[in-house]
């Protein structure tokens, strides 16, 4: 009895370190178990080091709670969807829909708090989630806002304004918390603005740099346009969080594609920084190497899937590497101490744009594939060999995992003068398929690849985890546990629409949580017993 | 191993191949919750979508919404906007406001963008001219006339920003001897110009069209495609251990069950994990059209549409 009284005085007393809620230097070295950060940690593997549920009990998994996320009255036409990656905070969970933030409750889905901001606009297609700093909260809004909020209570602290909604500017990342750095990116490629990545202020929002995707008249790069109308215009949006390394301290962040989008006759040239992976001083915003994995685009291909961080061998040498299966159905690594170019291979087998990789491990674009008036059909479609849901790196497997669709459109160029606008061209996506793609990174070749027999074009983010699975979905709404050796699934369960975000894991009083959004629900998995 | 036939078969043949998997089922309706930023719930990837004027007013109010295109401009104030502009602003700006002899494009002006076709951030700058830049003033315009210039820019914006009501110019470039060529080489086993492609020109815009003989199986999610062509559903024979076979139309296919529609109407699945040893064999009316479309080069596909064309 008295060991009871002294662990109940234990639990009365405050801890110092909760009441300040998430240090930054917690997200560095995350604890196993924990997910304080859009990709778990910050180097974008999606690999959890949890095994409670593992190959073994998978196929007895259960439901431990479902929370469905009502957004309320005045909701978007074309339906909402979590596509963001909840956080995991001292047994709390923090995610987003458009407009809306939550918090609820990780051991039993009950919700803590939501709040609604009254949006003045913008395109509401996806939020990515939030970030965490100390007792704070950021997310970012389709009308441009960063939004503080107080993590515990959900009330506002301050919005700032980070774009210009009136030149069609949209925003969708989870802002990225890099020490005293939040870093805010920002999309919309519908009139030709020029893109840029920010560190924003966490106690007041302001401007502490900025990084310009393009060049101005004069800087190296510059040398890619043909003139500063061309770069002013020139987009390349910074729409999804990127990954740091902190012993290089260097941030990385993929850019879109470069604008008028399909009408290329007024930006010749390979249009850097656009469709790149750009590494950056997270001090001051600095551009210290850059990797282009699309020199002239002109397919809508932005480049900002997940540059995931891994430290591996390659030819008998320890080498720490970066590594990407980009929206143009190339995969990428390279070594991310400089930007040296090690692997370069297709993850999408019938991509047939390209004239070969120069000997920069670039693809060459085939001018003939560019949108022509007539049409050109080509492999991928403007929503890319892959897209924003996130893959993974499982250094037990060492394979690279990608969600895939590789497919068909005709490209049109409508606009043919001299000085196009926005889009310039259209396209017409003719067929689709789904895949899960397994990557060796060593030499790039595909070690197995699991086409779904469902229907259309459909992608999922991927979570694999030390119990030696992975996680992700189908285009048939099914949530599937696969073995990430061979791709042959080991447990699956029907969900009310597709996997719809990057799912997680975390760990809390012992038990192994899984969590997954799928349309506008949150379920939560825990082996069978909570793995006792 | 205790893989089921079915498994093995369904693996080998799609699941964990490298090769491109021709036996697996593809897909009869595009699954548009494609994820993607821009074109996620994609109004961008629908066929048919040529002249626009097949839009209804619903779908294409639903793409202003997705695209977060704000109320349009007020017609008839674009059409006196767009004469006072011509005549007065064209000469330095052009006559679509895209950039001219020495003004700057105004579409994507920044002014402009923030002055939403109400005048009121324009209207300083054409009283008083810019005389830095060589703008000469406009002080004699009304308040009017200048709500009426805002009015035809916020036009010229929307319409850069809507890329979903961009026009297709000509498409029907190709060769219609060559392409009835390769259409009786390739196409002929199914298809006849006299049988069920009779007048197909009359039926399709050519964009439709194209689409319809790359992959006819388009989605419908707003409705603009053509309908949905019953000679496109697969079809399913399900083989049970007992040796009892069902046939159908395909309902739904994933790796973890089929179901089907028998032509009494009657619905039936099966989960595989409960029926060891099924056996499920689907027959894809459209194998062949998704052979031909990894092969095409763009002058198959502009002669073939060139000589559909011609089937009036």
């Amino acid at each position: 009895m008295k060991l009871k009284a002294v662990t109940l005085l234990l639990f009365l007393l405050p801890l110092p370190l909760a009441a300040q809620g998430l240090d930054p230097s917690a997200i560095l070295h995350p604890a196993p178990g924990s997910w304080p950060t859009y990709n778990g940690d910050y180097s974008g593997r999606r690999f959890s080091p949890l095994k409670q549920i593992n190959a073994a009990n998978v196929k007895d998994l259960h439901l431990a709670w479902l929370y469905h996320a009502s957004t309320g009255p005045g909701a978007l036409p074309f339906g909402q969807e979590i596509k963001s990656t909840p956080l995991e905070v001292d047994g709390v969970l923090y995610f987003t829909i458009p407009d809306h933030a939550w918090a609820v409750d990780a051991r039993t889905g009950r919700e803590i708090w939501h709040y609604k901001w009254q949006s003045q606009g913008g395109i509401h297609t996806g939020n990515r989630g939030v970030a965490i700093y100390h007792d704070w909260l950021y997310f970012e809004t389709p009308d441009d806002h960063l939004i503080c909020l107080d993590k515990n209570t959900g009330k506002l602290r301050w919005a700032v304004v980070i774009a210009d909604l009136d030149l069609e500017y949209f925003s969708t990342p989870a802002p990225l918390v890099v020490n005293n750095h939040i870093i805010v990116g920002v999309g919309g490629d519908s009139l030709d603005v020029p893109g840029y990545l920010e560190a924003r202020d966490p106690e007041t929002g302001a401007v502490q740099w900025r990084f310009n995707t393009e060049p101005s008249p004069g800087q190296p790069g510059s040398e890619t346009w043909p003139n500063a109308q061309a770069m002013e215009h020139g987009g390349g949006m910074t729409w999804l969080t990127g990954t740091y390394d902190p012993d290089l301290n260097l941030l990385y962040w993929g850019t879109g594609n470069p604008n008028p989008v399909h009408a290329p006759q007024s930006r010749k040239g390979d249009n850097l920084y656009t469709c790149s992976i750009v590494a950056l001083n997270p001090d001051n915003g600095k551009l210290v190497w850059y990797f282009q994995a699309s020199p002239h685009d002109t397919h809508d291909w932005d480049d900002v899937e997940e540059p995931v961080l891994f430290d591996a061998e390659v030819n008998g040498k320890p080498r720490k590497l970066i590594a990407q299966a980009a929206r143009n159905g190339y995969f990428f690594v390279l070594d991310r101490t400089n930007g040296e170019h090690l692997v370069t291979s297709k993850f999408d087998p019938d991509l047939n744009w390209s004239e070969g990789v120069n000997e920069k491990g670039q693809p060459i674009p085939n001018p003939a594939k560019q949108p022509q008036t007539d049409g050109t059909l080509v492999n991928p479609a403007s929503d890319g060999a892959t897209n924003w849901p996130p893959p993974s790196f499982d250094p037990q497997s060492g394979l690279f995992y990608v969600s895939s669709t590789p497919s068909y459109s005709v490209y049109y160029l409508t606009d043919t003068s001299a000085h196009p606008e926005g889009y310039g061209g259209r396209d017409s996506i003719v067929w689709a398929e789904s895949a899960l793609v397994a990557l060796d990174y060593k030499t790039g070749n595909i070690r197995w690849r699991h086409v779904y027999p469902g229907d259309g074009g459909s992608l999922s983010g991927i979570l694999t985890t030390a119990g030696k699975l992975l996680f992700t979905g189908d285009p048939s709404g099914n949530f599937i546990a696969f073995d990430p050796e061979t791709g042959r699934p080991l447990w699956h369960v029907g969900l009310t629409s597709t996997v719809s975000n990057g799912p997680m894991t975390y760990e809390l009083d012992g038990k192994q949580y899984l969590v997954v959004g799928a349309g506008e629900n949150l379920y939560a998995f825990t082996a069978p017993s909570g793995g006792k | 191993m205790v893989l089921r036939t079915w498994a093995v078969c369904f693996f080998l043949a799609a699941g964990i191949s490298a090769a491109p998997a021709q036996q697996q089922t593809p897909p009869d309706q595009q699954n548009t919750q494609t994820q993607g930023q821009k074109n996620s719930t994609s109004p961008n990837q629908q066929q048919g979508a040529q002249a626009n004027p097949q839009n209804s007013e619903a779908v294409r109010e639903a793409i202003r919404n997705f695209l977060a295109i704000g109320a349009p401009p007020n017609p008839e104030a674009v059409k006196r906007g767009q004469a006072i502009f011509v005549s007065t602003c064209g000469f330095c700006h052009g006559p679509n406001a895209t950039g001219g002899a020495q003004g700057p494009n105004l579409v994507r002006s920044t002014v402009v963008l923030h002055d939403q076709g109400t005048g009121k951030e324009i209207g300083p700058v054409v009283h008083n001219g810019r005389p830095g830049k060589g703008m000469p003033s406009f002080p004699n315009f009304t308040d009017a006339q200048i709500h009426d210039i805002a009015q035809f820019l916020l036009g010229r914006t929307q319409a850069a920003a809507n890329r979903m009501e961009y026009s297709i110019q000509n498409i029907v470039t190709g060769s219609p001897q060559t392409g009835q060529a390769y259409f009786q080489a390739h196409c002929s086993t199914c298809h006849s110009a006299a049988g069920d492609l009779a007048h197909i020109a009359t039926k399709y815009e050519p964009v439709a069209l194209e689409g319809r003989f790359l992959y006819p199986g388009n989605s419908h999610e707003f409705g603009m495609g053509p309908p949905p062509d019953p000679r496109a559903e697969k079809h399913v024979t399900v083989t049970l251990p007992s040796g009892a076979t069902y046939s159908g139309v395909l309902a739904h296919l994933d790796d973890f069950s089929v179901a089907l529609r028998e032509s009494s109407g009657v619905y039936r699945s099966w989960v595989f994990d409960d029926v060891k040893g099924i056996k499920v064999e689907v027959q894809d009316p459209l194998a062949e059209h998704l052979k031909l479309l990894h092969q095409y080069s763009d002058a198959d596909m502009h002669n073939i549409l060139a000589y559909l064309e011609t089937l009036k």
